[in-house]
């Protein structure tokens, strides 16, 4: 005989559903028969689709999370954010300069921000969401960058900030600015592309295109390894 | 080596880099490390009046928190907007601790503030702690025969109490001066007002004061006007060099004081950022061997 199923209570937009303990909030909503078509995407906690609130009995927080990678407590009030409006600001990234802090100038509302830290309590990623929003406030490009680099867009920052910041957008901006200008160039692959160009290889590459399958397998097998 | 911990603030990692690259330089041949403070937060810029408004010292206090995280007590700025305004949020919450209790309890996800950092200015730790005479001792090129004028703004000095120094007849930037053997220049617009944050959006009104301030400087024979804050220097630096050519505006270099400071010290005093060039002057009476453009 199968154990009985241990159940909890959550509510859903405000109504009680029984549901199986350690589901995800998103499979306790399907379970109670929601289908779900927004505020649901990868179900691995990579997309940032299903950025969901909630709070639990005797706790005055207001939780945020993804719907896919938490699992329900008994007593829990769920409700699912199926999008975030947030505009991104338009620019040619081929037309920005970094030392000019284009973060600050496109986003001018950043100097809103009174550093009260909702942003990063809402991160499901528990990334340090305000202080790439003061690096980038302040020019640190690279800094953003490196401190937004595991976001993934789900936009519980922006819903909860009261400076109204789209916090996801400034740190992309930041990321992109910092691959096209910022980071090092690798220079032995610029070099490697030119030997490429250059034919240094064609050669090499021939006499292997035309080898036998014997030869091949012999050359295979005798080849360098590095240690 | 003697450490304090050092809040920047925004201004002096964006457009004011030459402050504080020569206040570390002047510091470190001095014996102190200005150790800069870790998750530094935007000071909050503006000191808010509103008593009831709470959620503008989340910033300033914040800055505390990471003081204390450190077992230190004191912090150490170089701005004085951020001066003002990290100052006078510690002594907001100090004087109501039921103002500290809500703070404290907005910011659930940090250590309770306990209060007692002590904000300290630059000028005031040099005058203070280090002492003129060290100071003299430490001068590798004295500014013998350079003239200085100080000018001291707003927040460095207001209100009474929290400054560094009295707010009607301030010595503090006059005594640095002449440990480091200028020749200071007394003019009575030390103390008024460069316009302040009007820049962004009545630049008249602002070139009108600075065009008064360097006026009083440059005709009692200043070669330079000394500042402690970036928006002071960017009102008399920037917004003077764009009323220049208009009639009867007067033209003079601003630098801050770290500047000379490092300058006298032998350090490099990373000039190059004024739209009006203080090195011309400071070639022509010997204290650079070249102007580099």
């Amino acid at each position: 005989m199968k154990p009985e199923q241990e159940m909890v209570t959550v509510y859903i937009m405000g109504k009680a559903y029984q549901v199986p303990a350690g589901l995800t909030i998103m499979k306790a909503m399907e379970y109670a028969g929601y289908r779900l078509v927004r505020g649901v995407g990868c179900r691995g906690g990579f997309c940032g689709a299903c950025a969901t609130v909630y709070r639990l009995a005797g706790d005055y927080r207001l939780y945020a999370d993804l719907a896919c990678q938490t699992t329900v407590q008994d007593g829990m009030y769920i409700a699912q954010l199926p999008f975030t409006p947030g505009e991104r600001a338009p620019y040619r990234l081929e037309d920005l300069s970094p030392e000019e802090n284009p973060l600050l100038a496109l986003y001018p509302e950043i100097a809103r921000c009174v550093s009260c830290n909702t942003c990063t309590k809402a991160c499901p990623q528990d990334l340090e969401v305000m202080d790439y929003i003061q690096a980038a406030l302040r020019g640190d490009i690279a800094k953003a960058a490196e401190l937004s680099f595991d976001c993934i867009q789900c936009g519980l920052c922006a819903m909860r900030c009261p400076a109204e910041i789209v916090h996801y957008h400034v740190g992309q901006l930041a990321r992109r600015l910092y691959g096209a200008y910022l980071a090092p160039r690798a220079e032995h692959l610029a070099k490697r592309v030119q030997e490429i160009e250059q034919g240094v290889f064609d050669e090499e590459l021939d006499r292997l295109v035309k080898m036998g399958r014997e030869e091949l397998v012999e050359k295979y097998r005798a080849r360098d390894i590095e240690p | 080596m003697k450490r304090i911990p050092y809040f920047p603030g925004c201004g002096l990692k964006d457009q004011a880099r030459g402050f504080e690259l020569a206040a570390l330089a002047a510091m470190e041949r001095l014996g102190y490390e200005l150790a800069e403070l870790p998750r530094w937060n935007c000071c909050g810029t503006v000191y808010s009046l509103a008593s009831d408004d709470l959620m503008r010292h989340l910033a300033p206090i914040r800055n505390l928190i990471r003081v204390q995280e450190l077992g230190e007590s004191r912090l150490v700025t170089l701005c004085s907007m951020c001066f003002g305004t990290l100052k006078r949020s510690a002594q907001f919450v100090e004087e109501d601790s039921e103002r500290l209790a809500t703070i404290n309890a907005f910011m659930d996800e940090e250590d309770d503030y306990q209060g007692g950092v002590e904000v300290l200015h630059l000028l005031a730790v040099l005058r203070d702690e280090v002492g003129y005479e060290a100071i003299e001792e430490a001068v590798e090129r004295p500014l013998e025969g350079l003239k200085v004028a100080p000018y001291y703004g707003c927040m460095l000095l207001r209100p009474r109490g929290l400054g560094v120094d009295d707010p009607d007849h301030p010595r503090v930037m006059e005594e640095l001066l002449s440990a480091l053997g200028a020749e200071v220049v007394d003019h009575p617009y030390k103390v008024e007002c460069c316009g302040s944050y009007l820049t962004a959006g009545r630049a008249d009104v602002v070139e009108a004061r600075v065009a008064a301030i360097a006026g009083a400087a440059v005709q009692r024979g200043a070669d330079l006007i000394a500042t402690s804050c970036p928006l002071c220097q960017f009102n008399l630096d920037t917004r003077l060099s764009q009323a220049a050519g208009r009639r009867g505006t007067p033209s003079i270099p601003s630098v801050y004081f770290t500047q000379l400071l490092a300058l006298a010290l032998g350090a490099d005093p990373h000039l190059g950022e004024q739209a009006i060039d203080p090195r011309p002057v400071l070639a022509a009476r010997g204290f650079l061997s070249e102007v580099r453009g």
